[in-house]
């Protein structure tokens, strides 16, 4: 179940043939990347600087990867977050599942992030054309990490 | 008599102008809660970034805390505000 934080980019089709390498128990394998995109809440946004808590940021990873992993079928989980200066078009955040049934990898996937948007000490800075500004929570993240609770779809 | 370590994370960082500090606790601050109430008696800054209507987290010893988690000697507590990873 390896987690890491790096400022350096990642390949996916790297990491994903090294997860599942000789593994022929693995039927699905579900990803998904965030990606900087140049707009933020109605301005430009040329820049994004990410800071994290060391130590507390891989222990918070860790945890919601133990979590899916007792809710879901898994065979293994990858989670690569990148941190610093980003730009526009840059990756950003890399989760993948494994599994034998796509459903168990595509919930599982889908929990992960939005466990991680809510959970895990990550904070974003951005450069727009009136500045630097911290961004601000969506409360839609807190509704999609809200939906996995007991009851939700699981 | 407790002693702290305190952090301090993105945007509280940057207006605290303080990244981290070693805090012995007072007699009457014994938990979380009552340790963002104690901060915030500091000054201007401090009162109004952690003014009670704003949702700031805290952490001690890297997991997320309630306000009524007890404070131990050797801690690390941190605060910041909500995560925006991802």
């Amino acid at each position: 179940m390896p987690v890491r934080v790096q400022t350096e980019d990642f390949d996916i089709s790297a990491e994903i043939a090294l997860l599942r390498a000789g593994n022929a128990s693995v039927g699905a394998v579900a990803s998904f990347i965030g990606v900087m995109r140049d707009f933020n809440d109605g301005s430009g946004v040329s820049e994004l600087t990410l800071e994290h808590y060391p130590g507390m940021t891989e222990r918070a990873l860790e945890a919601i990867v133990a979590e899916a992993h007792s809710r879901w079928q898994l065979i293994d989980t990858l989670i690569v977050h990148r941190v610093g200066p980003m730009t526009p078009t840059d990756q950003i955040v890399l989760v993948v599942t494994l599994s034998s049934h796509r459903e168990q990898a595509l919930a599982a996937c889908a929990f992960v992030m939005d466990y991680l948007k809510t959970r895990a000490p990550f904070w974003k800075k951005e450069r727009t054309g009136q500045g630097e500004r911290w961004v601000e929570p969506r409360t839609t993240d807190d509704e999609a990490a809200g939906r996995w609770r007991a009851g939700g779809p699981a | 008599m407790a002693t702290i370590d305190l952090l301090y994370f993105a945007r509280l960082r940057e207006s605290l102008g303080l990244e981290r500090e070693r805090l012995v606790l007072p007699e009457a601050v014994s938990t979380a809660g009552a340790l963002r109430l104690f901060l915030s008696g500091r000054g201007e800054t401090w009162a109004r970034e952690l003014d009670p209507n704003k949702v700031i987290r805290m952490a001690v010893n890297q997991d997320l805390a309630d306000p009524g988690q007890v404070l131990a000697d050797g801690d690390e507590v941190a605060l910041f505000p909500p995560v925006t990873g991802g």
